[in-house]
Parts: C-alpha cells; sequence; structure tokens
C-alpha cells in the first residue's frame, strides 16, 4: 500500500452521525474525525453545520461534497426564506438537500441527516443517503460508525423521549460507535434544536463512559501537556 | 380619471409628462369592459364567481371556462382578453408544479400572486410587447388558511377579503362591503356571490349570461373545484328569486 495514498487521499469523514426527535424537537449528534485514509486530518471537526437559524445538517462521507451540498442549501434556503417572509420549514430544506444529492449522485458522495424545529411540524429529521433517497424517520443514523448502531437503536429508542433523554442517548450511541469504528472519534458534538431555538453541547473524548475492553489512557501524550517540563519519552 | 395621452400613449415604454404609462391604462380598461368577476374571503375558505356574458345563443352551456384551476390548492378567475388569460394561467400553473418540485411542498398562495403579478409586469417593460389585458383573482387555501388576491394589468398585486373587477365592479364591490364576511362560511358564501352577480348584471345592455362559480374551503377538503352542482341550483334559485322580489319593489 502506498503511503503517499495516506496523505493525498481525499479527505473523508468515516464519522458517525445521528438525529433523534424528541417530544418536542429534535438532538443532532457527531464524533469529530476526518480522515484521509489511515491518518487523521482534523480530530476537532464540527461535523454539524448549520442551514438556516432552525435547521441543522450531520454531514458524512467525502468531507468536500458534503461541504459543497451545505453551502448550496444554505444559499437556496436564504433566498427562500426572504421570499416566504417567513422561516423555511425543516421538510423544504431537506427536499433541496435531496434534489442536488439526486440530480448530482454520479458525482457526489455524501449521507446527510437534515434535522430542526419549525412551526407547523414541530421537530423533525429527514435522512438522505447516498444517492439521494428522502426519507423522513424519528431518528437517523449515518456513517461508517452507524453499522454499529442498528441493533443498539432497536432496543433503546423510545417514543416521547425528554430532552435529557434524547441527547444522552445521542452521546451514548456515537460513545459506543466511537469505541468499534476506526474510521470515528475525537468527541461527541450534539446540538439541541426546539421551540426555544439551538443548543450546542461538547463531550470530550476523555470524558466519555469506557465501552467494553476499552482503557484508560496510560502515558498519554495528553497528560504531559499541562506539567511544567514535558518529557514525552517518559515510560 | 380618464384623459387623452396624445403622443405619450403609443408605446407601453414611454412615460407621460405627469408619470403615467398610458398603454398600462388602456390595458385595465379592456378589463373594464369584460363581464363582473368577484371573489370573497369567508371564514372557512374563498368562493369566486363569473358572468360570463354569451356571445352566442348557439355556444354550448358551460364552454369557454373563466375560472381555472392552478393547484391542488388555489384557482383563478380571469376578466378582459380571454387568450392573455390563457397565457397566464398557463405560467401559473408552471409556476406552481415548479414550485412542488423543487421545494416538496405546494407553492404558499402569497408566492404564486407575487409570481403571477411578477409576469404580468414582466410584459409591461419591453416595447416588443404589449401589457396583459387582464384582470385576475387568485384563490388558494394553503398552511396560513385561505387567502384572495387581485393582480392587475400593471402588475399590482394585492391582498382582500372582497374584490370585484369587470363591468359592474362598482355596484358588485358596494354590495360585497354589505355583507359580514367573517361570519360567513362558504356555503352561505356561494349564494351570497350568485346573488351579486345576478344582481349586476345590467339587463339593458348585455343579453344573456352565465354563472359560473368555484370554491377552496374545508367543505372541499382545502381543494380548488367547481361548486358542487346541488349548491349551484340552489344559490341560482336564490339569485333569480332575490332579483324578482327587487323588481317587484
Amino acid at each position: 500500500m502506498d503511503l503517499n495514498m495516506h496523505l493525498n487521499a481525499p479527505h473523508s469523514m468515516g464519522t458517525t452521525i445521528i438525529g433523534v426527535t424528541y417530544n418536542g424537537g429534535v438532538v443532532l449528534g457527531a464524533d469529530s474525525r476526518t480522515s484521509t485514509g489511515m491518518y487523521v486530518a482534523n480530530r476537532a471537526s464540527d461535523k454539524i453545520t448549520q442551514l438556516t437559524d432552525n435547521v441543522y445538517v450531520c454531514r458524512s462521507g467525502s468531507a468536500a461534497d458534503s461541504q459543497v451540498v451545505s453551502d448550496y442549501v444554505r444559499y437556496f434556503l436564504h433566498q427562500h426564506t426572504i421570499q416566504l417572509g417567513q422561516p423555511a420549514t425543516v421538510k423544504v430544506a431537506a427536499y433541496l438537500v435531496r434534489l442536488l444529492s439526486y440530480n448530482n449522485k454520479n458525482i457526489l458522495e455524501t449521507g446527510l441527516i437534515v434535522g430542526g424545529w419549525d412551526k407547523y411540524e414541530g421537530g423533525k429529521i429527514y435522512g438522505i443517503p447516498l444517492g439521494g433517497t428522502l426519507i423522513e424517520q424519528p431518528f437517523a443514523i449515518g456513517g461508517s460508525g452507524s453499522s454499529y448502531l442498528y441493533g443498539f437503536f432497536d432496543q433503546a429508542w423510545k417514543e416521547g423521549m425528554t430532552k435529557d433523554e434524547a441527547e444522552q442517548l445521542v452521546v451514548k450511541a456515537v460513545s459506543l460507535a466511537i469505541a468499534r469504528d476506526g474510521a470515528s472519534g475525537g468527541v461527541v458534538c450534539t446540538v439541541v434544536i426546539n421551540l426555544e431555538g439551538v443548543t450546542r453541547n461538547f463531550y470530550p473524548g476523555d470524558k466519555l463512559q469506557l465501552w467494553h475492553e476499552e482503557l484508560e489512557p496510560q502515558n498519554s501524550l495528553l497528560d504531559i501537556l499541562n506539567s511544567p517540563s514535558p518529557e514525552p519519552m517518559n515510560i | 380619471m380618464s384623459s387623452i395621452g396624445t403622443g405619450y400613449d403609443l408605446s407601453v415604454t414611454t412615460f407621460s409628462p405627469d408619470g403615467r404609462v398610458f398603454q398600462i391604462e388602456y390595458a385595465a380598461k379592456a378589463v373594464d369592459n369584460s363581464g363582473t368577476v368577484i371573489g370573497i374571503k369567508c371564514k372557512d375558505g374563498i368562493v369566486m364567481g363569473v358572468e360570463k356574458l354569451i356571445a352566442s345563443k348557439m355556444m354550448l352551456p358551460g364552454s369557454n371556462r373563466r375560472i381555472h384551476s392552478v393547484h391542488r390548492h388555489s384557482g383563478m378567475a380571469v376578466a378582459g382578453l380571454a387568450a392573455d388569460g390563457r397565457q397566464i394561467v398557463a405560467r401559473a400553473k408552471s409556476e406552481a408544479t415548479n414550485y412542488q418540485s423543487v421545494y416538496g411542498e405546494p407553492i404558499p398562495v402569497k408566492e404564486l400572486a407575487e409570481r403571477v403579478a411578477s409576469y404580468v409586469h414582466l410584459c409591461t417593460l419591453y416595447w416588443w410587447l404589449r401589457p396583459f389585458g387582464c384582470g385576475i383573482i387568485l384563490g388558494g387555501y394553503d398552511r396560513d388558511g385561505p387567502q384572495l388576491y387581485m393582480v392587475e394589468p400593471s402588475g399590482i398585486s394585492n391582498r382582500y377579503f372582497g374584490a370585484a373587477i369587470g363591468k359592474g365592479k362598482q355596484a358588485a364591490k358596494t354590495e360585497i362591503e354589505k355583507l359580514k364576511l367573517s361570519e360567513m362560511t362558504c356555503r352561505e358564501g356561494v349564494i351570497a356571490v350568485a346573488k351579486i352577480i345576478y344582481k349586476v348584471h345590467d339587463e339593458a345592455k348585455d343579453k344573456a349570461f352565465e354563472l359560473e362559480m368555484s370554491w377552496v374551503c374545508d367543505e372541499s377538503k382545502q381543494q380548488h373545484q367547481k361548486v358542487p352542482d346541488d349548491l349551484f341550483e340552489e344559490a341560482k334559485a336564490a339569485a333569480r328569486t332575490a332579483l324578482e322580489e327587487m323588481d317587484a319593489d
């Protein structure tokens, strides 16, 4: 395997992304790892991007493709909001994302989860996987790490959760995926969207619960950062 | 307010010294010469009615439709040059379908009215086009409830509780103002519209006419459709009776 490939490969977000509806809004969650091959290009990326005041999107797959699609949709939604004279609905945002994904399916490689709150339908999650299917779901998972979460959600998700239950569910799920998926890692970011507005939350990687067979960090380089004279090779 | 705009009225791209575009005003006259078209907003929907002046006794009743559905939830009634009206309706239908396929939801009535008005206005900006000789009453029912708009040949569009265009518009407006629209259901509105059209029809100047009515309301499940036959007959009968009572006085 060509070593250079790891440095020159297109940035992809292996990723775990999740969107969950609860009684009153939605919670979006994601990990923070962007990789080029096996090299972690960015260990603190923000994969939850704003489209409008009340609609956000979780991005997975090709970093470039998902950024460009988000940028276009943000631009179209901005114009739409001005014409409409009121905030765009989550459905319209999802439809625009789908339109771009479907019409450019030969070129793009990005899976997206659109989530938000509007006054007509409340909290809604729309999954738009590769190819440009649009599917409205009570919860959606995406990215390489999501493979490990299907069974978990089948058992753990229920209707009518509270905001805190939903957020804890999302954090737990991303952390489980990070434990098993090499292409997901770093920190967990969540975004809660409801009638009152938008709240971003941050869960550092070392504060997450350790799962089966995961080890505590030993002689981690992060521990030496705060000491007066850091000696990295002191094992 | 009519005046002769000699010299300044030959092109739609010419202003008169007092700031008027006469061609647009002449287009409005074409609307004023056509049969009356009215629309009212009741508490649960919109009712529109047209006084179709019959040119020939040999015409099939029900032909020459003046009210068209633009989308499932909206319709427009056209006064003035019928052929011009066809163009505008076609454009409105196209805008509505296009909006639905891009945004995934039915076009809001406000947006539709703006697009129609924009299109009508477009044709007042170029010397190689003439303005549309049509007035349009647009009624629809979307997420924000029933709405009624009127678009004039100049491209102005406004939202109304009650609107009237055509020959009998002054008389019709007076009648509409008498109605308590916020308390009326569409069922009652249909009868009221029929009565008004019959009343403003000028028996002396115009011979026969045919009434055409449509509604979009809760009872029609927010779909724009012709008023159901039984209600339509009931409305016509009530209108004729009201007219006879008036004549009897």
